[in-house]
Protein backbone atom coordinates (compact mmCIF):
# COMPACT_ATOMS: atom_id res chain seq x y z
CA UNK A 1 0.00 0.00 0.00
CA UNK A 2 2.73 2.24 0.36
CA UNK A 3 3.90 1.93 -3.08
CA UNK A 4 0.15 3.05 -4.12
CA UNK A 5 0.41 6.31 -1.95
CA UNK A 6 3.98 6.91 -3.60
CA UNK A 7 2.58 6.74 -6.73
CA UNK A 8 -0.04 9.09 -5.98
CA UNK A 9 2.23 11.27 -4.79
CA UNK A 10 4.73 11.20 -7.99
CA UNK A 11 1.46 11.75 -9.66
CA UNK A 12 0.98 15.12 -8.11
CA UNK A 13 4.49 16.17 -8.01
CA UNK A 14 3.77 16.06 -12.03
CA UNK A 15 0.99 18.05 -11.90
CA UNK A 16 2.93 20.73 -10.01
CA UNK A 17 5.44 20.99 -12.69
CA UNK A 18 2.61 21.49 -15.00
CA UNK A 19 1.26 23.98 -13.41
CA UNK A 20 4.70 25.56 -13.34
CA UNK A 21 4.45 26.71 -16.58
CA UNK A 22 1.54 28.61 -15.86
CA UNK A 23 2.79 30.27 -13.04
CA UNK A 24 5.90 31.27 -15.33
CA UNK A 25 3.96 32.48 -17.99
CA UNK A 26 0.94 33.22 -16.85
CA UNK A 27 0.10 36.60 -18.97
CA UNK A 28 -0.97 38.36 -15.61
CA UNK A 29 -0.74 38.39 -11.93
CA UNK A 30 -4.23 36.80 -11.27
CA UNK A 31 -3.70 33.71 -13.31
CA UNK A 32 -0.19 33.71 -11.30
CA UNK A 33 -2.17 34.01 -8.48
CA UNK A 34 -4.50 30.47 -9.34
CA UNK A 35 -1.86 28.56 -10.27
CA UNK A 36 -0.34 29.37 -6.78
CA UNK A 37 -3.56 28.45 -4.91
CA UNK A 38 -3.57 25.47 -7.44
CA UNK A 39 -0.18 24.47 -6.37
CA UNK A 40 -1.16 24.84 -2.29
CA UNK A 41 -3.86 22.35 -2.45
CA UNK A 42 -1.77 19.94 -3.87
CA UNK A 43 0.90 20.27 -1.52
CA UNK A 44 -1.77 19.90 1.40
CA UNK A 45 -2.12 16.60 0.03
CA UNK A 46 1.73 15.10 -0.66
CA UNK A 47 2.54 16.18 2.70
CA UNK A 48 -0.38 14.19 4.08
CA UNK A 49 1.23 11.14 1.96
CA UNK A 50 4.78 12.32 3.25
CA UNK A 51 2.94 11.92 6.86
CA UNK A 52 1.80 8.52 5.69
CA UNK A 53 4.57 7.11 4.24
CA UNK A 54 6.79 7.95 7.61
CA UNK A 55 4.26 6.63 9.76
CA UNK A 56 4.49 9.90 11.59
CA UNK A 57 0.33 11.07 10.69
CA UNK A 58 -0.44 12.94 13.64
CA UNK A 59 2.72 15.33 13.52
CA UNK A 60 1.72 15.58 9.56
CA UNK A 61 -1.97 16.26 10.01
CA UNK A 62 -1.08 19.15 12.11
CA UNK A 63 1.43 20.67 9.35
CA UNK A 64 -1.25 20.54 6.50
CA UNK A 65 -3.94 21.34 8.81
CA UNK A 66 -1.58 24.75 9.37
CA UNK A 67 -0.47 25.02 5.84
CA UNK A 68 -4.28 24.67 4.59
CA UNK A 69 -5.05 28.06 6.59
CA UNK A 70 -2.16 29.91 5.69
CA UNK A 71 -2.90 28.88 2.36
CA UNK A 72 -6.45 30.17 2.13
CA UNK A 73 -5.47 33.25 4.15
CA UNK A 74 -2.48 34.13 1.78
CA UNK A 75 -4.91 34.00 -1.07
CA UNK A 76 -7.52 36.33 0.77
CA UNK A 77 -4.98 38.88 1.78
CA UNK A 78 -2.94 38.55 -1.74
CA UNK A 79 -6.56 39.14 -4.10
CA UNK A 80 -7.20 41.92 -0.99
CA UNK A 81 -4.20 43.52 -2.06
CA UNK A 82 -4.18 43.12 -5.72
CA UNK A 83 -7.93 44.64 -6.02
CA UNK A 84 -6.65 47.98 -6.21
CA UNK A 85 -2.99 47.60 -6.93
CA UNK A 86 -3.15 45.28 -9.90
CA UNK A 87 -1.73 45.60 -13.48
CA UNK A 88 -5.34 46.35 -15.09
CA UNK A 89 -6.23 49.24 -12.54
CA UNK B 1 -7.79 -6.46 0.42
CA UNK B 2 -10.58 -5.54 2.83
CA UNK B 3 -13.38 -2.45 2.40
CA UNK B 4 -11.77 -0.07 3.78
CA UNK B 5 -8.51 -0.94 1.20
CA UNK B 6 -10.65 -0.84 -2.03
CA UNK B 7 -12.33 2.15 -0.82
CA UNK B 8 -8.98 3.85 -0.10
CA UNK B 9 -7.80 3.45 -3.02
CA UNK B 10 -10.88 4.73 -4.96
CA UNK B 11 -11.26 7.72 -3.35
CA UNK B 12 -7.13 8.58 -4.18
CA UNK B 13 -8.13 7.17 -7.90
CA UNK B 14 -10.74 9.90 -8.27
CA UNK B 15 -8.64 12.54 -6.29
CA UNK B 16 -5.42 12.11 -8.74
CA UNK B 17 -8.29 11.95 -11.57
CA UNK B 18 -10.01 15.44 -10.90
CA UNK B 19 -6.49 16.79 -9.77
CA UNK B 20 -5.38 16.01 -13.62
CA UNK B 21 -8.58 17.74 -15.28
CA UNK B 22 -8.20 20.60 -13.02
CA UNK B 23 -4.83 21.20 -14.25
CA UNK B 24 -5.46 20.63 -17.70
CA UNK B 25 -8.05 22.65 -17.40
CA UNK B 26 -5.91 25.88 -15.52
CA UNK B 27 -3.07 25.44 -18.39
CA UNK B 28 -5.32 25.20 -22.05
CA UNK B 29 -8.48 27.30 -20.91
CA UNK B 30 -8.74 30.67 -23.07
CA UNK B 31 -8.96 33.17 -19.93
CA UNK B 32 -8.32 34.10 -16.17
CA UNK B 33 -11.78 33.15 -15.50
CA UNK B 34 -12.51 30.26 -17.18
CA UNK B 35 -9.21 28.90 -15.42
CA UNK B 36 -10.63 29.70 -12.15
CA UNK B 37 -13.46 27.90 -13.12
CA UNK B 38 -11.51 24.91 -13.45
CA UNK B 39 -9.17 24.45 -10.57
CA UNK B 40 -11.81 26.19 -8.20
CA UNK B 41 -14.20 23.97 -8.99
CA UNK B 42 -11.49 20.53 -9.73
CA UNK B 43 -9.15 21.13 -7.11
CA UNK B 44 -11.95 21.71 -4.20
CA UNK B 45 -13.85 17.96 -5.43
CA UNK B 46 -10.21 16.26 -5.78
CA UNK B 47 -8.94 17.39 -2.40
CA UNK B 48 -12.29 16.31 -0.58
CA UNK B 49 -11.78 12.88 -2.26
CA UNK B 50 -8.29 12.37 -1.11
CA UNK B 51 -8.64 14.06 2.00
CA UNK B 52 -11.72 11.38 2.72
CA UNK B 53 -9.35 8.67 1.27
CA UNK B 54 -6.83 9.01 3.27
CA UNK B 55 -9.11 9.43 6.58
CA UNK B 56 -10.47 5.99 5.31
CA UNK B 57 -6.69 4.76 5.62
CA UNK B 58 -6.60 5.73 9.11
CA UNK B 59 -8.88 4.41 10.29
CA UNK B 60 -11.29 5.63 13.34
CA UNK B 61 -8.89 7.91 14.95
CA UNK B 62 -8.41 11.62 16.65
CA UNK B 63 -5.69 11.88 13.32
CA UNK B 64 -8.81 10.74 10.69
CA UNK B 65 -11.17 13.38 12.86
CA UNK B 66 -8.20 15.94 11.74
CA UNK B 67 -8.03 14.74 8.19
CA UNK B 68 -12.18 14.82 8.16
CA UNK B 69 -11.72 18.31 9.69
CA UNK B 70 -9.39 19.48 6.93
CA UNK B 71 -11.59 17.98 4.30
CA UNK B 72 -14.88 19.73 5.51
CA UNK B 73 -12.55 23.72 5.90
CA UNK B 74 -11.07 22.87 2.88
CA UNK B 75 -14.71 22.31 1.20
CA UNK B 76 -15.45 25.62 2.58
CA UNK B 77 -12.45 27.34 2.05
CA UNK B 78 -11.18 26.93 -1.50
CA UNK B 79 -14.73 28.44 -3.18
CA UNK B 80 -14.04 31.86 -0.87
CA UNK B 81 -10.61 32.20 -2.13
CA UNK B 82 -11.93 31.67 -5.61
CA UNK B 83 -14.31 34.19 -4.96
CA UNK B 84 -11.88 36.44 -3.46
CA UNK B 85 -10.03 35.75 -6.48
CA UNK B 86 -12.07 36.42 -9.05
CA UNK B 87 -13.69 39.48 -7.81
CA UNK B 88 -10.04 40.96 -7.57
CA UNK B 89 -9.64 40.14 -11.39
CA UNK B 90 -12.80 41.77 -12.02
CA UNK B 91 -12.45 44.51 -9.85
CA UNK B 92 -8.94 45.61 -11.55
CA UNK B 93 -10.81 45.90 -15.00
CA UNK B 94 -10.06 42.41 -16.35
CA UNK B 95 -12.16 41.44 -18.65
CA UNK B 96 -14.15 37.97 -19.44
CA UNK B 97 -12.41 36.55 -22.66
CA UNK B 98 -15.34 36.54 -25.84
CA UNK B 99 -15.44 34.72 -28.16
CA UNK B 100 -13.88 36.49 -31.19
CA UNK B 101 -10.90 38.07 -29.28
CA UNK B 102 -7.36 36.67 -29.10
CA UNK B 103 -6.65 34.38 -26.26
CA UNK B 104 -5.41 36.07 -23.18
Amino acid sequence: MNEYLLSIGMGLCVLVFLILYRVVFGPGVFNRMVALSAIGTKTLIILLIIGFLYNRVDMFVDISMVYALLNLIGTLAASKYLETQGENY
Amino acid sequence: MNVTDILFVLFMAGGLFFFTTATIGLLRFPDFFSRLHATGKGDTLAVFLSLVGLGIYEGFSLTSLKIIFIAVFMFLAQPTATHAISRAGFRSGLKPWLKEEKKS
